[in-house]
């Protein structure tokens, strides 16, 4: 029971890292139409700042904040120098470019940082467990992810829901040809919301940090399981995003943690355990594939 | 028919004298290296043609392209497995023992492959646009994860395999005669998707790639055409795949990462979508630029993600029609 617990609590934890990744990616697909592949590259860059400055400040919550800025700086010029060129054109074009970007960021950390991994100390006042039931003790920096998480997602609500900006963001995502010709600056939206999309990945990326390992090209792992999220919630919304990254981040971490367990009662038990470490790692994209064959376009369709 | 001898044909020609010649010159001139260079863009250009298919014609832009690569190499991999310590793939519902004659494991690998791309196909054409690119990626992924996990073929290590296959008459040990393999390969290829595009079936799909709802409401159930058309490609780098596994003697999940998806689908587009062709000439500077610039830096991709990004921008037709000239219509 205990155990069940703790692997939700880190199901959950999977999934607010993969909402914040997903919040971002979903806004830019609904609102520019564009394919970002890109996306992984922020993470990437939040996680390997926010170590870098950790290390050299101590302190955590400038890492955090500086992982923040360089997110959100590094998204606003990707989004003037490139992306804005390719709106008008096909997703070929879009998923080649950035696919370029890819390449390019992947590299270019290798040079700034090297080849090996950084590790990111989790920082002191963090770094005890806390018990949440009796006899639970849990990590407490996973309990401030979740925490820290749950009060952006929040934020975001109220911003999209509540804010003059959040209208014409939704508006942007419903009509977009609409809201230019009322007289919203569009470029500067666009910009904004991109740039905010990469801040979110950016702090996805920093609270990772002390979880996982920073190396060139983690942002791809986390990329693809973002996608599915999307698919699964349904491109450009929101409430989609939400639902699928619960979903999601529940299914592979309880998937992971219970399959092998539950195959032993009907196989013998190296059958069991190789058949569910497959299984477990692939089990969201089976997930994935339900769904579509159920709903093609996701849970929450954004333009139903 | 009457030939007209068209800047087109004319390029088409050269590179196929060049193609044919290389390994001859190479042999001359002592630098036996080229022909397993050249050998190795003969099989990329046999996979960015296959995606090319499903790219420039049938308009479905498929991010998960490698799967397939991958697929026919393991198929290579998994009858060497057996044929190497003499136990059966597996005995029921029949006995199927492993093998290492070529001209039965690369029809099953071509096999393998195109039957993936049926159920992945089947799966993946419910949606479209943006759909489609992510689920045909999360498709691949998963076949990495699978192979990742399966213990028994080398999980993440891969597997190495000790020969290359038997061939009649050939001795594909010999890079030589490897090399002129990979090119029949690739122009039976190019021929029979020349034949397929410029058929019914062909139109039928640039029509559905244009404009699907119009294809529909002419009465034409133009998802099984694509699905079609999936599998051809599938089964074309299938055999790209079976082809590279020879070449390199090893097979690993890392074929199916979705970066050789990307790649290939830049090798497609840098030499020009729907043209057949130019992926050919696509794959070859694509692995020459990767060569020639790995030479001078070990940090080649920070360079080649920027041209990537230029050629995106600013060359819409691909090298391709750079060096034909003329409009697309004139083919």
């Amino acid at each position: 029971m205990l155990l069940i617990i703790e692997q939700l609590l880190n199901g959950l934890q999977l999934g607010i890292t993969l909402f914040l990744m997903s919040a971002g990616l979903t806004l830019v697909f609904g609102i520019m139409q564009v394919i970002n592949l890109a996306h992984g590259s922020f993470y990437m860059i939040g996680a390997y700042v926010g170590a870098t400055v950790a290390v050299q400040t101590g302190s955590f919550l400038l890492a955090i904040l500086a992982a923040l800025c360089a997110a959100a700086l590094v998204g606003a010029i990707v989004e003037i120098v490139i992306l804005r060129h390719l709106y008008k054109r096909e997703h070929l074009d879009q998923v080649l470019a950035t696919f370029g970007l890819i390449m390019f960021f992947n590299e270019l950390t290798r040079i700034i940082w090297g080849r090996q991994p950084l590790f990111m100390d989790t920082p002191g006042w963090l770094s005890k467990s806390i018990e949440i039931i009796p006899g639970l003790p849990y990590p407490s920096y996973r309990l401030a992810v979740i925490v820290a998480g749950l009060f952006v997602a929040i934020c975001l609500w109220l911003l999209f829901a509540k804010t003059k900006a959040g209208m014409k963001i939704r508006a942007g995502a419903s009509n977009r040809d609409m809201v230019g010709a009322l007289g919203v600056n569009i470029k500067l939206l666009y910009t904004l919301v991109f740039s905010l999309g990469a801040l979110l990945a950016g702090l996805a990326g920093v609270m990772a940090g002390p979880i996982l390992a920073v190396e060139s090209g983690m942002g791809e792992s986390i990329l693809i399981l973002t996608f599915v999220v999307i698919v699964i919630g349904g491109i450009g919304s929101i409430r989609g995003a939400v639902a699928g990254a619960l979903l999601v981040g529940m299914v592979d971490t309880l998937g992971r943690a219970f399959l092998p367990t539950i195959l032993r009662l009907v196989l013998d038990s190296s059958t069991a355990n190789s058949l569910a470490a497959s299984l477990a790692s692939m089990a969201i994209y089976i997930l994935m594939a339900a769904i579509l064959v159920w709903k093609p376009r996701g849970l929450f369709p954004a333009h139903a | 028919m009457m030939f007209i001898f068209t800047r087109k044909r004319a390029v088409i020609s050269l590179g196929a004298l060049v193609v044919f010649f290389l390994p001859i010159v190479a042999q001359l001139t002592g630098d036996p290296y080229l022909i397993s260079l050249g050998s190795r863009i003969l099989i990329y250009a046999l996979a960015a043609v296959s995606l090319d298919l499903l790219l420039g014609y049938g308009a479905m832009i498929s991010l998960g392209h490698a799967a397939f690569v991958g697929i026919g190499a393991y198929v290579i991999g998994i009858f060497h497995f057996h044929s190497f310590d003499s136990s059966p793939l597996f005995t029921s519902p029949f006995l199927l023992s492993g093998s290492e004659n070529g001209l039965f494991v690369l029809p099953m690998a071509v096999l393998a492959a195109s039957f993936a791309a049926l159920i992945i196909g089947a799966l993946s054409l419910r949606t479209t646009g943006m759909h489609f690119i992510m689920i045909t990626l999360a498709f691949a992924q998963m076949l990495y994860y699978f192979f990742v996990s399966l213990e028994k073929y080398g999980g993440d290590d891969g597997l190495s395999l000790y020969s290359r296959n038997s061939f009649p008459g050939l001795d594909l040990g010999n890079d030589l005669h490897f090399y002129y393999l990979c090119l029949a390969a690739l122009c039976l290829f190019l021929f029979f998707t020349c034949r397929l595009v410029n058929s019914r079936f062909g139109l039928i799909i640039r029509g559905a790639g244009n404009n699907d709802r119009r294809a529909r409401s002419l009465g034409i159930h133009s998802n099984s055409y694509k699905l079609v058309t999936f599998m051809i490609a599938g089964g074309g780098a299938g055999l790209a795949g079976a082809l590279l596994a020879n070449q390199t003697e090893y097979v690993s999940p890392g074929l199916m990462h979705w970066t050789l998806s990307g790649e290939l689908m830049v090798m497609v587009l840098l030499g020009g979508l729907g043209t057949l062709f130019g992926p050919v000439l696509g794959a070859a500077v694509f692995l020459l630029l990767e060569e020639g610039l790995a030479m001078y830096t070990e940090h080649w991709m920070v360079y080649m993600g920027p041209i990537l990004i230029l050629v995106v921008i600013f060359a819409k037709r691909g090298l391709f029609g750079l060096v034909t000239g003329g409009s697309k219509k004139d083919d």
